[in-house]
């Protein structure tokens, strides 16, 4: 028998209805996104700004001045003089500095001779992402000390020692940009499979399905009926994102809206596919919401190449990441918003997420049963 | 109607076998259940909680397969057509499956619609439906808006928005309160005569099998009997009595309880209603010591009757045992005098928000009194509870426990008091003896005395046998002893008990208030609430709440005697509830019109 339309449209209605008049759904759609941009966008940066930096300089001259003045008039440091190393060593063992710049006291003669003048870079690796961009900003740094030097004397830049530095996708060299299209990939990740796991749990909790299971009503109706009204609301949660990234966050969106919307939508399948499939097994909305989390959040965010790269992982945990739906998506969104319509980036990964949509509902609709046990 | 064609009664069981997997252990639901029953019948499916009949019910609707045998509907088999059983059927669940975020309306639009029901067809049914229920009137409010006796009538007008064949009603009258519990069974009366609907009617509450055709009684999974509450009733004719003497009916019916050929001894109705073992006349001058003036006169059986009488061979070793132990668990302290007010209520008043969960409420309960708070579900006797045992700080109005006041000095008071909770509140992983052992030095017990009191437990609730048995894994009656042996682990003067005996049978529940009035005659104060209205004379005293207010306080025959009318000369507790329930609606009313 073909599903009646009368029924799964009564269902549908009703959903929406209880939408209506439950907050709880619209706040994981809608709210709980945007409280996530905001943190994410606001509060978390890989940029490391406002580093704190101790200069030790043993023998001061113009020279050293001239070089140290540039950590000075840069954004990214603030800068300490010290003495003597050890009174920097010891600031940095008590976490008052990220880093120590040290200019010996051969320093001047050194690069007067052209012999190469040493500089110490002494870097705090106990986080050792900021550490690795310590490092990368004071080699500019220096590099660009030493351009502007070789320019002022007249001498013309040294090819030798010119460092061609272009920044593409992501000019601004901003975290957001890049941490955004990930972060919305994870976001959609959790109101897909949140949303329904949680309100088939608390038909569950509260005895209708059972009464829903007594009627004339098919399983695949229920389903259906669970499926497009929480499709339809995550799909708002995914415009309202999208456009916080654009509009507020200044994240530019270099791809086309129409495969951005597509691939969303294949993406919300197969999250919304997970959630049918959590709901299946998690009777209460407590543990709906574990497993929700632990199943769907947690691999998306470790696992999606949102902010640890895939490809510096062990080879077990990169295969793993292929059966992390998120992944596929992180990749597309990541194209679309730094560097446009990359059709060999989106069609792969855009087939992968069509697939996992169509393993996901698949396996919810054979595991579905008209029972209780 | 499809169904004058096709054969076969209205639901045949045949062996019906079902377990479920519970952590490790499975546990047997249904044993081997046989029975017919004729088209157009009330079943009554009747059974203390846990007996098994949720999950006939199920079984019944295809919503859980059978382990062993088979189920016929309307001579369809539900194992292999559960859909065509599903669209003649029609299925209440408890908790009557209603969306409470959807009004009235919306809900039987939606029942309406998974049920294809005729749009045409839709605005006939409704108003009959409507109707009936008396839900009119509410038909934009919202469903968790409703009262429960409500809710279960819209529960029941949607399963019925196509009408069904057979109707499966999962105790619909568990939490309402007896004005819609008797409404409900007018409507079934309704629907049997009009249409010929066979109706199975799960419950808890033994008196209403007497409204059914057919009863099916089951227990631990097991069928105890099948047949027409006559015939229960009938095969107890000439065996019980009221018995009255001068000694008070409390400690009359205890010694009844342990007198020789006596099966059962309860209070009912200023008496204490006596069932012999057989038909063999019972003597009245010998039967009890240290009453005389015994009187014993014969009485038309009731079916709790052959409940108690049916149960008891399987536990007559418990029973002697328990009555080896009569007449009374003592408490080592001695009685406060009698006489002055161990808990004082004054205006007590309780809101949450805009609504005001219990509303002026007055009493004051005497030393060894046994206090009743009887009333519906959500009536407001938890949350009273809650206050009185300084787990909730009243909004206003005067709380005297013990002599001290809750608001300033609750916890001297807490000290006193015992509180057995309405769930099972011990820690089911622990063993008898560990959760002893726990709640004795939770309140304050160490070394010998602990260790004595501990003893006293054991031997007083006769725990010996399951000391090491973890508590989940304990039968129901078992679980409620071990509760209220944990509470009286501090000897409090006070015991209070919120819903105590809901969910346990019969003989469970007699040997319960053996104790408790022990406890009372060694001077412990008692507050008990229930919705078993039979319990309700079980006390000295009680009130009848609803809707946050006592509707009317005194001795049980005294509230019985002011609903005596000329057409019901001996009302019940029942009828008794009723009549101030309906008094204080039309005096609400009144008041409105004034």
């Amino acid at each position: 028998m073909k599903p009646a339309p009368s029924r799964v449209l009564a269902l549908m209605r009703k959903e929406f209805l209880q939408i209506g008049r439950d907050p709880s759904a619209l706040a994981i759609a809608f709210v709980m996104p945007m409280i996530l941009l905001l943190l994410f966008g606001y509060g978390v940066s890989l940029d490391a700004r406002n580093v704190r930096l101790a200069i030790v300089v043993e023998r001061p001259d113009a020279l050293t001045a001239e070089f140290t003045a540039e950590f000075d008039h840069s954004a990214y440091f603030r800068a300490r003089r010290f003495l003597d190393i050890q009174q920097a060593e010891r600031a940095m063992a008590t976490d008052k500095v990220d880093g120590i710049i040290w200019l010996r006291a051969d320093f001047t003669r050194r690069f007067d001779a052209g012999a190469g003048a040493p500089i110490g870079v002494i870097i705090n690796g106990v986080d050792a992402n900021t550490a690795r961009i310590v490092e990368g900003y004071v080699q500019q740094v220096w590099a660009g000390w030493l351009a502007a030097r070789a320019h002022a004397a007249g001498r013309g830049p040294q090819p030798s020692l010119a460092v061609t530095a272009e920044v593409r996708f992501n000019r601004s060299v901003s975290s957001r940009n890049f941490l955004i299209p990930g972060l919305i990939a994870m976001i959609m990740t959790l109101t897909g499979a949140l949303l329904t796991a949680l309100v088939i749990a608390r038909e569950w909790e509260r005895g209708t399905m059972e009464a829903l299971m007594v009627t004339r009503v098919r399983i695949r109706e229920i389903l259906l009926a669970k499926l497009v009204p929480y499709f339809v609301l995550g799909m708002g949660g995914m415009a309202m994102s999208v456009a916080l990234a654009v509009y507020l966050f200044g994240v530019p969106l270099r791809g086309g809206i129409a495969v951005l919307a597509a691939t969303s939508a294949l993406f919300m399948l197969a999250a919304l596919g997970m959630g049918l499939l959590i709901s299946g097994v998690a009777r209460n909305q407590f543990v709906a919401g574990q497993i929700a989390i632990i199943a769907t959040f947690l691999p998306a965010f470790l696992l999606s190449g949102f902010v640890f790269d895939i490809e510096s992982m062990p080879a077990v945990v990169r295969l793993i990441t292929h059966v992390v739906a998120a992944r596929y998506f992180v990749a597309i969104l990541q194209s679309l918003f730094l560097a446009g319509d990359i059709w060999p980036v989106i069609l792969p990964n855009a087939a992968a997420l069509a697939l996992m949509a169509a393993i996901f509902l698949g396996l919810a609709r054979a595991t579905a049963r008209k029972r209780l046990d | 109607m499809p169904a004058a064609a096709d054969r076969g009664p209205a639901l045949r069981l045949e062996g019906v076998r079902r377990a479920f997997r519970a952590g490790g252990r499975v546990v047997t639901a249904l044993d081997g259940i046989d029975a017919v029953a004729a088209r157009g019948d009330v079943i009554g499916l009747i059974g203390p909680d846990g007996a098994g009949k949720t999950t006939l019910m199920r079984l019944i609707a295809g919503l859980l397969r059978l382990d062993a045998g088979r189920i016929e509907v309307l001579g369809i088999e539900v194992a292999r057509d559960p859909l065509a059983v599903q669209a003649r059927l029609g299925y209440m669940p408890q908790r009557f499956g209603l969306y409470e975020d959807l009004s009235v309306g919306e809900n039987l639009d939606l029942y309406a619609d998974l049920q294809d029901v005729p749009r045409a067809s839709r605005p006939d049914r409704y108003a009959q439906l409507l109707t009936m229920t008396g839900l009119g009137p509410f038909r934009s409010r919202i469903a968790g808006q409703l009262s429960g006796g409500m809710k279960q009538k819209l529960g029941l007008a949607c399963t019925l928005i196509r009408p069904p064949e057979v109707l499966l009603l999962d105790e619909p009258t568990v939490g309402v309160d007896p004005v819609s519990r008797r409404e409900l069974w007018q409507i079934i009366g309704h629907l049997t005569r009009d249409n010929g609907t066979t109706v199975l009617f799960s419950t808890a509450y033994l008196d209403e099998a007497e409204r059914c055709d057919t009863v099916l009684l089951i227990h631990e999974g097991r069928l105890l009997g099948h047949g027409s509450p006559g015939a229960f009733t009938a095969e107890m004719a000439g065996r019980s009595y009221f018995a009255t003497a001068a000694i008070g009916r409390r400690l009359l019916q205890a010694r009844l309880a342990a007198a020789p050929g006596v099966i059962d001894a309860v209070i009912q109705a200023g008496h204490v209603r006596v069932v012999a073992e057989s038909t063999a006349p019972l003597d009245a001058a010998t039967l009890v010591a240290g009453a005389p003036d015994l009187r014993l006169a014969p009485t038309a059986p009731r079916f709790e009757d052959a409940f108690v009488a049916r149960l008891r061979p399987a536990s007559a070793g418990r029973r002697a045992a328990a009555q080896a132990a009569s007449p009374a668990p003592t408490s080592a302290s001695p009685p406060a005098p009698a006489g002055g007010a161990v808990i004082e209520v004054t205006h007590l008043t309780r809101r949450f928000g805009a609504f005001t969960a219990v509303k002026d409420v007055n009493f004051a309960v005497a030393g060894g009194e046994i206090f009743g708070l009887l009333g519906a579900n959500g009536a407001g006797k938890s949350t009273t509870f809650r206050m009185l045992c300084g787990l909730l700080p009243p909004s206003s109005g005067g709380l005297r426990v013990a002599g001290f006041d809750l608001r300033t000095a609750a916890a001297p008071a807490r000290g006193r008091i015992g509180y057995m909770a309405q769930k099972f509140s011990l820690y089911a992983d622990l063993s008898v003896r560990h959760n002893l052992r726990f709640f004795s030095s939770v309140y304050g017990l160490a070394g010998a005395a602990q260790r004595r009191r501990i003893e006293w437990a054991v031997a007083e609730f006769e725990l010996a046998s399951m000391l090491d048995a973890t508590a989940r894994d304990l039968p129901l009656g078992f679980k409620q002893r071990l509760a209220l042996a944990c509470a009286l682990m501090h000897e409090p003067r006070i015991l209070f008990l919120d819903e105590p005996t809901s969910g346990v049978d019969p003989l469970a529940r007699r040997e319960f208030w053996r104790r408790i009035n022990g406890l009372a005659a060694a001077g412990v104060t008692v507050l008990v609430t229930t919705h078993f209205m039979e319990e309700a004379e079980y006390c000295d005293r009680l009130a009848i709440m609803a809707q946050g207010e006592i509707l009317v306080e005194g001795t049980p025959d005294a509230i019985k005697r002011a609903a005596v009318r000329a057409d019901r000369p001996d009302p019940t507790m029942e009828d008794a509830f009723i009549a101030v329930v309906e008094a204080a609606t039309a005096a609400a009313a009144a008041g409105a019109a004034a």
